[in-house]
């Protein structure tokens, strides 16, 4: 099982949005629409962070993953090339969407949200969905993904908050729209992006009492269940957003909470990338990814 | 004090005689005590507490021993080590040939030499701390443990760096194939007795990084990690494979490592994970964590060297821990390590209930752990960012025994008091982890999650074998090296 972690393909699709797709054979066969992979750059200091898998090839053993550069270790990891090896990749984890054919399905995305919402419209196209995709940006620049949402989407509706593209609106006010609407009416909502867009998404929907799924991006170390790092309220109970997760009835989460603790570090993120040597460190990292090839 | 220095005359004296005496002269050879770093220095850096004796002070503890024929410390010991027999080598000085004695039964020496609850284990049945009616003054066998594995595992360590690896692997005998999940202490045994009868072992390991709770929870002050990749390495050398990053249930099912991987016997070892909470107002303010997690961070993620860690510890000077066990101790003494200016530790029970080490309780004491025993957790208070700022308890006393044979602690009303502090860290347990509950069906569990075993340790799917935490909840190092044990010899008749 030597064949593992390594860029095959690495394409840039924003300035802080970056595609992978790597060789991981046994998490491509067993993944599923919904679940995440752990990564790590090393075997000592560096951290874990979440990912979902946007996609996979069985044939070629390889998954695809798709982030923004939030912080120090998806900043290393965009500097990563073709040939590179990701030293540590665990999964897939969490449980998988519940894909059924429930009518009419909404996926309203946020942002980076569109990355997860991926794998999930497209199997929730294949499960004989009628889809709507809302997908929403602060501006032009800023929309990601559009063409692939559009691939899975039998009615596309690209907001921005300042007009420069599609409507110039937030995601809730189409969603609300629907909604409201007599015979276009949503049977379930998806909605994966920012906390508060998410919280307002299922503001939004809470009146009209349609089933509404949020995937939630919580601070995460294990991903099994062990550390408790990833809790959140949902319905005044705990759960962990690893193993329970990472979707849950919006309407039951405790979206104020879950955006505090988000933050739980932020101080300290920016202090730690304020002294890093990043050239160096990037230089270090890449010279231990080639190393954990064999 | 009883400590002798390794130069003072009084030593030379007593080791030319030490082969004469009788057992009332030999009670009367001073305890010797470990030698420590001390606790202000301590308080800043990581490394480990406990020196370990030197070689005169081993050959004078272990003629301490009064070599009983019925050896009741050896009842106590829960892989009952020929404690006598091991601690006669050392007075004749063959120290390797202790070390022989003890790999007997345990292949992990200076692993427990070092967290075993010696007090309750096989120093409980010490006939010498019993004549002098102090448990204290029982033969100090866990530190002569320890010595023995560290003198060898040193001696080793010089031998290979001179041999080359590869001619150490063995190529396997037979043709049938174990996987072992997990890598803590009961899967560590398993796959070494399971590669000694020839067969081939691969290990599968959720974390990047193999040892278990060894390696992330139980910190380096206490138990180097230089000492868990020794171990590692030599099953590496015995041939064992291994794969990290592998989720059993999630990167593969049981059904698809025995069906399609053709594995012959599994063992599951995956530890106890889940933490507990207990469910008051505030729990998930932001800085409240579990201990699982905060321990996580400092040891696995090297959170403890923030100047290079990418892992972040919370900024926090005020820091409460809520329990009473090892874990609790493991988390405040990190806490001090990590520069918090005030720990506490809120635990119900008094002080004499408290079910962490002896030695661990005195250690945290002495770097300046507040202990806030007879109270509880009410309520975590945060402010408008919900932010912890404060934490509310309630006094308790201890009433009726209950079935465990302890005091109840009972909540004495209106008591109510509130400490200004900016973290909480939680340790009241852990359960069994809901992985295996959601992905592996097919076995029996109780109604805590754990798996249920037969005297064999075998589980309700043949050829699969759990032990350790997983099997008993939250226990010890050995008592999950011992199933580990039973389970080997097991899985090594079933594939005969
Ligand atoms: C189940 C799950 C799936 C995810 N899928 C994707 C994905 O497909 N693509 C993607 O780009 N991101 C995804 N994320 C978010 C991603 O994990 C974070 O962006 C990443 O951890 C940031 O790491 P960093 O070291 O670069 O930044 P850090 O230095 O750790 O953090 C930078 C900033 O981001 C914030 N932050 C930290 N962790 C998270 C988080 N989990 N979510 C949001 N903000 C965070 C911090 O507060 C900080 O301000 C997912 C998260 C989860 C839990
Ligand atoms: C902080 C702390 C301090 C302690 N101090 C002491 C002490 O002083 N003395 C003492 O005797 N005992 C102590 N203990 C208890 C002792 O560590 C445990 O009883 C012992 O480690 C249990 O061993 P195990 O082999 O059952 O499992 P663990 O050591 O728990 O190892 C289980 C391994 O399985 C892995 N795993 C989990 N799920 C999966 C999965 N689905 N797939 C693959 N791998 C998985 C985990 O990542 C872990 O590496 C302490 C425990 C803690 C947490
Ligand atoms: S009970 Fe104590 S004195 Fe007797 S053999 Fe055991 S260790 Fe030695
Ligand atoms: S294994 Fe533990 S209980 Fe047994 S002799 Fe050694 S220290 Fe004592
Ligand atoms: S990430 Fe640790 S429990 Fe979910």
């Amino acid at each position: 099982m030597n064949k593992m972690n390594k860029i095959v393909k690495k394409i840039k699709i924003s300035d802080k949005i970056f595609k992978m797709t790597v060789e991981a054979p046994l998490i491509a066969e067993e993944r599923k629409a919904g679940q995440f992979i752990i990564l790590s750059l090393d075997n000592d200091i560096a951290e874990r962070i979440p990912l979902t898998i946007a996609g996979a090839d069985i044939q070629s053993e390889t998954i695809d993953i798709i982030f923004q550069i939030a912080g120090k270790t998806t900043k290393v990891l965009a500097q990563l090339e073709e040939g590179d090896y990701i030293a540590n990749i665990v999964g897939p984890l969490g449980q998988p969407t519940e894909i059924k054919n429930y009518g009419h399905a909404v996926c309203v995305c946020g942002g980076i949200g569109g990355a997860p919402m991926l794998p999930i419209a497209q199997a929730l196209k294949e499960a004989g969905n009628k889809v709507t995709v809302i997908l929403g940006a602060r501006s032009k620049e800023l929309i990601v993904l559009e063409n692939e949402l559009r691939q899975y989407a039998d009615e596309f509706i690209l907001c921005t908050d300042d007009g420069s593209a599609g409507r110039k609106a937030l995601v809730t006010e189409p969603l609300l729209e629907l909604c409201k609407s007599a015979d276009n009416a949503p049977d379930m909502v998806m909605t994966i992006g920012p906390p508060l867009m998410m919280k307002y998404s299922a503001e939004t929907t809470r009146p009209f009492k349609i089933k509404t799924y949020a995937s939630l991006n919580t601070i995460m170390i294990d991903g099994t269940g062990m550390c408790g790092g990833c809790r959140v309220t949902v319905g005044g109970e705990n759960k962990f957003v690893c193993v329970d997760g990472p979707e849950f009835d919006a309407h039951l989460v405790d979206f104020d909470n879950m955006t505090k603790r988000l933050n739980s570090f932020k101080d300290r993120e920016r202090q730690v990338d304020h002294h890093c040597n990043l050239d160096q460190e990037i230089a270090y990292l890449r010279s231990i990814q080639k190393d954990t090839s064999n | 004090m009883n400590k002798i220095h390794e130069d003072s005359k009084v030593t030379e004296e007593l080791i030319t005689k030490l082969n004469s005496l009788h057992a009332k002269e030999r009670m009367q050879i001073p305890v010797q005590e470990m030698p420590m770093q001390d606790p202000v220095e301590r308080r800043s850096n990581i490394k480990e507490v406990a020196l370990g004796f030197s070689e005169k002070q081993a050959i004078i503890e272990a003629n301490r021993c009064l070599q009983c024929k019925n050896a009741p410390c050896v009842k106590a010991c829960p892989v009952n080590i020929k404690i006598p027999d091991f601690i006669k080598k050392i007075t004749e000085q063959k120290y390797s040939e202790a070390v022989d004695v003890i790999k007997e039964t345990n292949v992990l020496p200076a692993i427990c030499g070092r967290v075993c609850p010696q007090e309750t284990q096989c120093q409980s049945g010490c006939v010498v701390g019993k004549s002098l009616k102090d448990i204290n003054k029982a033969v100090g066998i866990g530190r002569l443990e320890r010595f023995v594995a560290d003198y060898d595992r040193k001696r080793e360590q010089e031998k290979n760096n001179k041999v080359n690896l590869n001619e150490v692997s063995t190529s396997s005998k037979t043709t049938k194939k174990v996987a072992v999940i997990g890598s803590g202490p009961a899967s560590i045994v398993v796959a070494a007795d399971v590669r000694k009868a020839g067969h081939e072992v691969t290990v599968f390991e959720a974390f990047h990084r193999l040892g278990g709770v060894l390696l992330y929870g139980i910190p380096e002050f206490r138990l180097p990690k230089e000492i868990v990749e020794y171990e590692i390495e030599n099953l590496r050398k015995l041939g064992v494979k291994f794969q990290t990053n592998f989720v059993f249930g999630k990167t593969r099912t049981l059904k698809a490592l025995m069906e399609k991987d053709g594995f012959d016997a599994v063992f599951i070892g995956i530890g106890a994970g889940l933490p507990n909470f207990l469910n008051i107002p505030g729990e998930n303010y932001v800085g409240v964590f579990s201990a699982n997690e905060y321990l996580t961070r400092a040891n696995l993620m090297k959170g403890y060297n923030q100047e290079q860690a990418h892992t972040p510890m919370y900024n926090a000077k005020k820091i409460a821990i809520l329990g009473g066990g090892n874990v609790a101790m493991d988390a405040a003494r990190t806490a001090v390590r990590l520069g918090a200016e005030e720990v506490y530790l809120i635990y119900r029970r008094s002080m004499d209930e408290m079910p962490a080490r002896a030695e661990e309780v005195e250690h945290a004491i002495e770097e300046g752990v507040i202990f806030k025993t007879l109270c509880n957790a009410k309520q975590i208070i945060g402010n408008d960012d919900q932010c912890v700022t404060g934490i509310e308890c309630l006094k308790y006393e201890l009433g009726e025994e209950d079935n465990s044979g302890r005091r109840r602690p009972v909540a004495i009303k209106n008591s109510e008091f509130t400490l200004d502090i900016d973290s909480v860290i939680i340790a009241i347990g852990n359960s069994s982890n809901p992985l295996i509950k959601q992905t592996t069906p097919e076995l029996e569990l109780n109604e805590r999650g754990n798996i249920l075993v037969k005297e064999n340790q075998e589980t309700s799917v043949k050829n699969v074998f759990a032990g350790g935490d997983i099997v008993r909840g939250a226990a010890t190092v050995i008592l999950a090296m011992g199933e580990g044990r039973k389970a080997a010899a097991a899985i090594n008749k079933a594939l005969k």
